[in-house]
């Protein structure tokens, strides 16, 4: 159950952020912080599908984190999310085209690195 | 970093801390309020509207409500492979505040992944935000 929950959370974390992120894009850069342009813009995202579903993966990943404290510790819980670092560069620079050059990379792996440490 | 203005990264910048502070304090209050208001075990959801109302509760649900705007907003400049290291310093904190305000003990592990991670953001905080084409702006 423990590693059902993992992979549920690996996958709709990975899913819902690269989504989020395309989403985001589409909708352009957000440059106008007036309340009024705030809201414009917010109602766009509602209507946005991509954001849509990236909210649905994130809300699905949440509860699944929840679901998976409430039966584990937290050290093992955390090295799932170190997992999703890995899938979610190699997808940003494929689904996104995103540029990642040798010194992210190396950046991205310490990170995701020290994440998983950090719990044992 | 692209074009001359400062603008773009400083904005890059204040909304990294925002994402960064909003996920450690939100985190933190939420789990301070669920330890008061004890496991949730019903499945009603009248047990998730008393959660509510406990105030740790609620400002930690809004703290974590800001923190998905500004990631959301963010990710509307800046690439998800920038974003995604650099705001996982907020792990680095929470083990660091852990020792210096709650006195936890961290073991060697633990110090040899906060320094990893702390690497990892200065490394990854040195490229470029945007790598992919000029985010069109609609504004």
């Amino acid at each position: 159950m423990k590693w059902i929950l993992v992979a549920v959370i690996v996958a709709c974390t990975t899913v819902g952020e690269i989504l989020q992120a395309k989403g985001m894009r589409q909708q352009g850069e957000i440059d106008d912080f007036h309340p009024g342009a705030l809201r414009r813009v917010l109602a766009a995202m509602a209507r946005n599908r991509t954001i849509i579903l990236s909210v649905a993966c994130m809300a699905v990943s949440f509860f699944s984190f929840m679901a998976l404290l409430s039966i584990a510790d937290v050290s093992f819980a955390v090295p799932a999310t170190a997992a999703s670092y890995v899938f979610e560069t190699i997808l940003a620079k494929f689904l996104l085209r995103e540029r990642i050059s040798p010194r992210r990379w190396m950046g991205a792996s310490l990170v995701a690195c020290g994440v998983a440490l950090l719990s044992a | 970093m692209q074009a001359t203005s400062t603008r773009p990264l400083l904005k890059t910048r204040v909304f990294t801390l925002i994402v960064i502070l909003a996920n450690v304090l939100g985190d933190s209050f939420l789990r301070m309020g669920m330890r008061q208001v004890g496991p949730i075990v019903s499945a009603s959801p009248l047990a998730y509207v008393t959660a509510f109302l406990n105030p740790w509760v609620a400002v930690g649900v809004s703290l974590l409500v800001l923190w998905m705007l500004s990631h959301m907003a963010l990710l509307s400049w800046a690439d998800l492979s920038y974003v995604l290291p650099v705001t996982s310093i907020g792990y680095a904190l929470v083990a660091l505040a852990g020792h210096l305000f709650l006195h936890e003990a961290v073991s060697l592990t633990r110090w040899t992944g906060i320094l990893l991670i702390v690497g990892g953001v200065i490394l990854v905080g040195r490229t470029e935000f945007n790598t992919t084409a000029p985010a069109a702006r609609k504004n």
